[in-house]
């Protein structure tokens, strides 16, 4: 308790502890809400989740740094009733649709792409559709003619007879572009597209999807493979976490406990741990667990597994070894000795709860080292197969050169969230050094 | 006292100081070979603990055995010469070859008899061929390529090492002379920033000065194509060269910083640093002899232990820089799946390490008075 009130009278030790208790609350929260099985399924889900997200757009909120807003994406789909459709089937073996999708164009820019999909339902014969482009202006472009099938997609920048009709101009801008401007900006207003189905039969239908993709989406902005990066950035935290917490204590506890034994046994004993302690400090930590990642598996709990196990002969030893040696020569040791109290009960009942107030600072200052190690194993490309994490966002980016073509909110998050649970542990574990290490508190 | 007397004294205190000398050396040296020595006998435990886990019990020999199998039975089917040959005959002619080719990469012995073989192969450097990757001078053998992305890797490390131990000496004693003052908080606050590892900073140092700015280059080691001149090679390299040491020396660089001043503070709170104040002598001599002498030990074993954090930071450093060195060889191999360049690389990294301790083990020795004036603290770290 005393601890605890010497440790709120540092400033940065509560920024730390309130940022810690955001990253639990994030962690918390992505438990709750999204299930380790959906962020599976959605993360390494592909065209049939993602469908109607664009390709690497920015979050929402650059836009508050911008003069004029970058578009978001919109999507119009007659099965949501946010389309229209009419069917006719007045005419007998013939069914006639007509899709109505009407937008209101506002922003600076165009969008990133057009897609339309379109879902027929028919027996025999696949139905023809024909899709046609109005202007504010009142211009008619024909877009295209198609032939359905029951689930199609159509790719409005990806048809080369449309782009040679539009002069060579990628159809996402030349459709929306302002025919009196010499330079290529959008003409704001109403558009709208007519999309008919002409079906051979009596009960065909036909239902469709209009998207015109954004630059920006949402909180997080999307990744190369359209994926919202939100899921990879609110799962991160709680993998994070348990990897940091986790690996901190094991090595910590271990290492602890071997330096007790050494210290309460002496000869032969001690002197082996401290030869395998040197011994340690030669394995090249980093390259071993590369091989253990490429050789054996990238799950991250065996990836941890070989942390702890690497751990175990740490350096810290050194230290506890001088902290033991001191407190064994303590009365109290020498009067459980005198009631017969053997080795092993000594260490686990006298030497190592004695030092557990050291302990609390280096495990909580060595947390973010292992927060950092898991996103470096991740931008070596030895990241968790399955599990999306902060560390693997950075590598998707660098793979795809984020920083070169300018997609910097892919790197700038996940470090972002990375720095900030670095910090918040670091803060408070720098701050407990001092509460606990009275040798450092007047400096 | 007569002249000769005064004569036969000097010479004794000459000779004196001789033998001093000489004890001194050899005591440096005996120190140094003992640990040179043990040294030895740990890097032999440390290549061997290595070979046993890169090995995984048994599990890589099964992909070797594998990959084996599989390439003796596809030729074998493309073979003109066997198209006539039974099921049979054919199933017992890949089995023979297989236990050729296994006999052949010794893999018939027992592991216990063969990880010394791979021990002594590790040890001369004999590190055998690569699978896919290519030294670029054309050759598979896994020690030349090695070797030919050691030098980048030296220079980056050497020149980033050089910096922060100066940097963050001097950095270290303007603090503890100016104690309190904003700089020494601003130290103190920013602390904790050293939690984050070098590649971390230079992602943020090549979105600012590369993608931002335009000022520096985004990776790699000198221009494409390099420069002919020496002098304009010169400057490409350092071009290159600054993002990642600004990256490895901003990481460690803090947090050195402040566990140094915090040596410094402690030391200089002794009694005979009071002392000397008090008999009026100069600032800078109380800095060099009475404060930075006595801490020389500590802060070189506390060096001694970033530097070996550096050493396996550096791997991922060199991969977001794009720097051609181990650490961007080691990357190529994981992707590559190329099993031998893995292991020889952890084994050259258990080389860089010991080298690493030996050296500063040198310099200890070399500052540290125990070992010179001979206690019984010498031997040990």
């Amino acid at each position: 308790m005393r601890a605890w009130r010497e440790l709120t009278e540092y400033p940065s030790a509560i920024v730390g502890l309130l940022i810690i208790a955001v990253v639990v609350g994030l962690a918390v929260y992505t438990l709750v809400t999204m299930p380790y099985g959906e962020a599976i399924r959605l993360w390494r889900g592909g065209e049939e989740v993602w469908q109607d997200y664009p390709k690497n757009a920015s979050p929402s909120w650059t836009n508050l740094f911008r003069q004029s807003d970058l578009p978001a994406t919109v999507v119009l789909d007659t099965r949501a009733g946010t389309a229209e459709k009419s069917l006719d089937r007045s005419t007998p073996g013939i069914t006639d649709a007509t899709l109505d999708f009407t937008f209101d164009w506002t922003a600076d820019y165009f969008p990133q792409e057009l897609s339309l999909f379109t879902y027929a339902s028919f027996s025999e014969k696949q139905p023809f559709v024909e899709v046609t482009w109005f202007t504010p202006d009142d211009r008619e472009i024909k877009v295209a003619d198609l032939s359905s099938k029951a689930s199609d997609a159509y790719r409005f920048e990806a048809d080369a007879s449309l782009v040679r009709r539009l002069k060579g101009v990628a159809p996402q801008r030349a459709l929306l572009a302002d025919p009196n401007v010499e330079e290529l900006t959008p003409l704001k207003g109403q558009y709208r597209v007519r999309v008919t189905g002409l079906f051979f039969e009596d009960d065909g239908d036909l239902d469709a999807k209009l998207v015109s993709y954004g630059q920006v989406h949402g909180m997080a902005g999307t990744d190369h493979r359209r994926r919202d990066l939100t899921v990879a950035l609110m799962w991160g935290a709680p993998v994070a976490l348990a990897f940091g917490l986790l690996a901190a204590v094991g090595t910590t506890i271990t290492t602890m406990f071997i330096a007790a034994f050494g210290v309460w046994f002496g000869g032969a004993v001690d002197g082996l741990i401290q030869r395998l302690t040197e011994v340690n400090m030669i394995l090249p930590f980093l390259p071993i667990l590369i091989m253990v990642g490429t050789f054996y598996s990238r799950s991250i709990w065996v990836i941890l597994g070989a942390v702890v196990a690497l751990g175990i002969f740490g350096s810290s030893i050194k230290t506890y070894r001088a902290i033991f040696l001191q407190v064994r020569e303590a009365p109290y040791i020498e009067a459980a000795r005198a009631y017969g109290a053997r080795g092993g009960r000594i260490v686990a009942q006298y030497l190592v709860p004695r030092i557990i107030p050291m302990l609390i600072p280096s495990l909580v200052v060595t947390i973010p080292t292992y927060v950092f190690l898991e996103a470096s194993l991740a931008v070596l490309g030895l990241g968790d197969p399955v599990l999306p994490t902060w560390g693997k966002l950075i590598n998707d980016a660098n793979e795809n050169g984020a920083l070169f073509n300018g997609y910097y909110y892919w790197v700038l998050q996940p470090a972002a969230l990375l720095m900030l649970t670095g910090l918040g542990f670091s803060m408070v574990g720098f701050a407990l050094d001092r509460v606990f290490n009275p040798r450092l508190r007047g400096l | 006292m007569t002249q000769a007397a005064v004569t036969q004294r000097a010479d004794e205190a000459a000779k004196l100081h001789r033998q001093a000398r000489i004890s001194t050396l050899s005591r440096l040296f005996r120190y140094s070979a003992t640990r040179l020595v043990v040294l030895l006998i740990t890097v032999v435990i440390g290549i061997y603990l290595t070979i046993l886990i890169a090995n995984m019990g048994g599990y890589v020999d099964e992909i070797r055995k594998g990959s084996i199998r599989e390439s003796i039975s596809i030729s074998v089917t493309l073979n003109k010469a066997y198209q006539n040959l039974t099921v049979d005959q054919r199933r017992t002619l890949i089995s023979d070859l297989v236990a050729i080719e296994e006999g052949r990469l010794g893999l018939d012995q027992p592991f216990a008899i063969r990880s010394v073989r791979f021990l002594k192969d590790a040890l001369t450097l004999n590190l055998g061929r690569a699978e896919y990757l290519t030294s670029d001078s054309g050759s598979k053998l896994v020690r030349l390529i090695i070797l030919e992305r050691l030098p980048p890797t030296l220079l980056l490390m050497g020149a980033a090492q050089l910096i922060l131990f100066v940097v963050s000496i001097f950095a270290a004693l303007a603090l503890s002379r100016s104690y309190g003052s904003w700089a020494d908080r601003l130290v103190i606050a920013l602390a904790p920033t050293g939690a984050a590892p070098g590649w971390f900073y230079g992602l943020f140092l090549i979105l600012i000065f590369a993608g931002l700015l335009r000022l520096l280059p985004f990776g790699g080691m000198v221009d494409a194509p390099p420069p002919s001149d020496p002098t304009a090679y010169a400057i490409s390299l350092i071009r290159h060269l600054i993002l990642p040491v600004l990256a490895l020396v901003l990481s460690s660089g803090v947090l050195t910083i402040y566990n140094w001043r915090t040596f410094f503070l402690i030391y200089s709170s002794e009694d005979y640093v009071d002392m000397a104040k008090a008999k009026g002598l100069p600032d800078r001599v109380i800095e060099s002899r009475y404060i930075l002498r006595p801490t020389l030990p500590t802060i070189i074993t506390n060096f001694a232990l970033i530097l070996i954090s550096l050493w396996t930071g550096a791997i991922i450093l060199e991969t977001v820089f794009n720097w051609p060195g181990l650490g961007r060889l080691n990357f190529r191999a994981i992707n590559l799946y190329d099993t031998p360049v893995i292991v020889g690389i952890a084994i050259i990294y258990a080389y860089l390490l010991a080298i690493t301790v030996f050296l500063l083990d040198f310099v200890y020795a070399l500052v540290d008075p125990r070992v010179k004036v001979g206690g019984n603290g010498g031997a040990q770290r």
